[in-house]
């Protein structure tokens, strides 16, 4: 019976929403990660998932495996008739702008990458702005005065992670030494746990003990043996402090989940605008993340001086260098 | 009962043997669909259909047969000289960073009739350059094609990478690829080809480069089967000391071999970046040059059954991916599983049901006659 009410109660809701619902055919198109790779494609899940979840509003998905099916992915959406169109990952710009011009009533989202196109939406986050914050507190909790970064694939993306958490440990202590490893030049590196705790372990073995992972699901090797040796580790993404409490200093928050989110229902709402979106601190794209699992971690001088940096990231008292401005670390 | 000769007729050897083994893949294929609470034969449908009926998924399947065409004919000349080049897909790799450095070099000066036949000698020598190395190696040194060939797998990777990241990636932007060739400078795409005939045909990444690959095959059998060289190679795979006796090098041969094995590799370049991409990018070879392992297996390193299994796969990937696009059930990874049964099958069980067949075929004869 109480199922029976719940039915009802969904239907009504789904009743509610139907003129717009049965418009709206969302689509969306992940990249090589696949969706369920902790991090980046997966927040790009848990926004749509949640979006399907609120209004019932089912959407169409697929994983690309290799190069040549990005256009063919998003090609098919566009002509089963799918609209809003996401595009998950820099990759997918290429395929999105021919298939958009060759279907201008079609709305496209973009993310981590600008498309230049009327009917196009593109959304991109500071990436270093929010590992800058998290490099002030690795450097703040660091008693070693030396901290550690390990990539996923070195990539242009990954090195901006790595130069805004170098230019946030500098910030606090000039002195601090950063080391930054890479996983590997393949996209294994972004699940390759086993080689994440490795070479965690190696800088802590050169004197780290605080460790920022930005690497998918290598990252779960980095916290693991952040763990069992007793330092600190720094989640990416999505918030990843439960994961460890009392290892997991903190996360550096990218909301692709929201952008996700936002880009359906802001297509169902007809608040979807084409153009660029660049999502840093003041718009809470990214941030860091503070909840029970680390609140015991962060010291009131640690949470005032990042709190501080961030105030003066948005206010622009702080510039941080994007690594992608010049492909250069300089600051 | 003692092997009686192990007489199989050739068209049960080279025709029937691979249907039984393509058969029981899909067979446990369907097996596994029927678990996860799917209908098989729709899926079958589906794969069917996608693979070569909707609009443009033949001209999709012929463009992956096209990569596993060149990948397997480069497994399967190797392997005629007796080594096993695990390195197809690093040879690939760098043949595609050939065809695109001399496309990016280029592209501004040269018309697209000089351009063509300079990328493809690029994708060949940049190919043949990568496989000299293991072979160098495993003919001088004796280090074990296997091993080197992965090791240089994982060098190409790296390579790249550093390429597409520090020197090639056009600034200003995030996605680790070199700028857009001059359009002239593309190989036509087949749809675009059979239009100046006046044939409409849907809109597909094939090109021409499905051309290129017919005529390797032929030229992989004339060489193997029609001249001195082919004689050497097959000569010294199947036996080192023999060849030494009848004046074979077998060190030259293994060199050049590996040299012939990686340029057909490095064409996979010529189709990715030539004809599709357009650019220079990251992760093209896709994992064609390890699929191209299986072709060759299956084939039986003949050019006509390469073609053949590099159809089946093509339309395995392109089937695949329109399964997967029309129903969420079916995720990528159970179109690797199934793609991985075929393997399984066609290459490691290859021979599981050949003395079944074998037995099949000796029965026909009476048993009198058998006596005698």
């Amino acid at each position: 019976m109480k199922q029976g009410m719940a039915i009802f109660a969904l239907a009504m809701l789904a009743g509610a929403g139907a003129a717009s619902a049965a418009d709206l055919k969302p689509a969306v198109v992940f990249d090589m990660g696949g969706k369920f790779d902790k991090s980046f494609n997966e927040g790009v899940y848990n926004g749509v998932e949640k979006f399907r979840q609120e209004t019932g509003i089912k959407y169409r998905e697929f994983e690309v495996k290799n190069p040549t099916q990005r256009e063919q992915a998003v090609r098919k959406m566009a002509e089963r008739g799918s609209d809003p169109v996401l595009g998950v990952g820099f990759a997918q710009a290429p395929a999105i702008e021919a298939v958009a011009k060759d279907f201008p009533d079609t709305r496209f989202t973009i993310i981590d990458m600008v498309v230049d196109l009327p009917n196009v939406q593109s959304v991109v986050f500071k990436e270093h702005e929010g590992s800058f914050l998290v490099g002030v507190l690795a450097a703040a909790a660091s008693k070693t005065a030396k901290v550690g970064f390990v990539g996923g694939m070195d990539i242009p993306l990954i090195r901006r992670f790595a130069c805004g958490y170098e230019q946030g440990v500098k910030h606090v202590d000039a002195d601090a030494d950063v080391y930054v490893n890479m996983t590997g030049t393949t996209p294994a590196a972004w699940n390759d746990p086993t080689k994440g705790s490795e070479l965690a372990r190696s800088q802590f073995d050169r004197g780290a003990d605080v460790v920022f992972a930005a690497a998918g699901g290598t990252g779960i090797g980095v916290y693991q043996a952040a763990k069992d040796n007793g330092k600190y580790a720094i989640g990416v993404d999505s918030n990843q402090n439960h994961l460890h409490p009392g290892t997991m200093l903190t996360s550096m928050l990218k909301r692709v989940d929201v952008a996700a989110y936002n880009t359906f229902s802001g297509a169902r709402d007809g608040k979807w605008q084409p153009g660029i979106q660049v999502l840093g601190l003041a718009e809470g794209g990214v941030d860091w993340a503070l909840d029970e699992h680390n609140a015991s971690l962060i010291t009131p001088e640690m949470k005032a001086r990042v709190e501080s940096a961030k105030q003066d990231i948005i206010a622009g008292r702080i510039a941080v260098h994007d690594y992608m401005a010049d492909n250069e670390c300089s600051y | 009962m003692a092997n009686p000769g192990g007489q199989l007729p050739a068209w049960a050897d080279i025709v029937m043997l691979p249907l039984i083994n393509v058969a029981m893949a899909f067979i446990v294929s369907g097996i596994i669909i029927a678990a996860i609470g799917q209908n098989p034969f729709e899926a079958v449908r589906i794969m069917i259909l996608g693979a070569f009926s909707y609009d443009g998924a033949l001209g999709y399947t012929l463009y992956y047969t096209t990569n596993f065409v060149f990948t397997g004919l480069a497994v399967a000349v190797a392997f005629h000289a007796g080594l096993f080049n695990i390195g197809g897909e690093g040879q690939a790799y760098i043949g595609g960073l050939g065809v695109g450095l001399a496309a990016l070099a280029l592209d501004g000066s040269l018309p697209f009739i000089l351009l063509l036949p300079v990328t493809i000698a690029a994708a060949a020598l940049f190919g043949a350059g990568w496989a000299f190395i293991p072979g160098y190696l495993q003919a001088k040194r004796g280090s074990h094609i296997v091993i080197t060939t992965i090791m240089f797998n994982f060098i190409a990777a790296a390579l790249m990478v550093y390429l597409m990241t520090q020197v090639l990636i056009r600034p200003g932007q995030m996605s680790p690829e070199s700028r857009v060739l001059a359009e002239h400078a593309w190989l036509p795409f087949m749809h675009e080809a059979l239009g100046w005939f006046g044939i409409a045909a849907a809109r597909s990444p094939l090109n021409l480069s499905l051309l290129w690959a017919l005529a390797c095959c032929v030229l992989v059998w004339l060489l193997i089967w029609h001249t001195r060289l082919g004689h050497e190679i097959r000569t010294v795979g199947s036996n080192q000391t023999a060849a030494v006796y009848a004046g074979i090098r077998p060190d030259r041969t293994i060199i050049v071999a590996m040299c012939i094995s990686g340029g057909l590799a490095g064409f996979v370049g010529v189709n990715e970046i030539l004809g599709v991409q357009h650019r220079l990018l990251l992760d093209f070879s896709a994992g064609y040059g390890f699929t191209g392992i299986a072709v060759a297996l299956m084939g039986r390193n003949h050019p006509v059954g390469i073609v053949l299994a590099s159809l089946l796969f093509g339309a395995l990937y392109q089937g695949g991916a329109e399964l997967a696009f029309e129903n969420a059930a079916f995720t990528p990874d159970l179109i690797v599983v199934i793609q991985g049964l075929v393997v399984l099958f066609s290459g490691a069980l290859g021979f599981m049901f050949r003395p079944y067949l074998e037995r099949l075929f000796a029965r026909p004869v009476p048993p009198a006659l058998a006596e005698a």
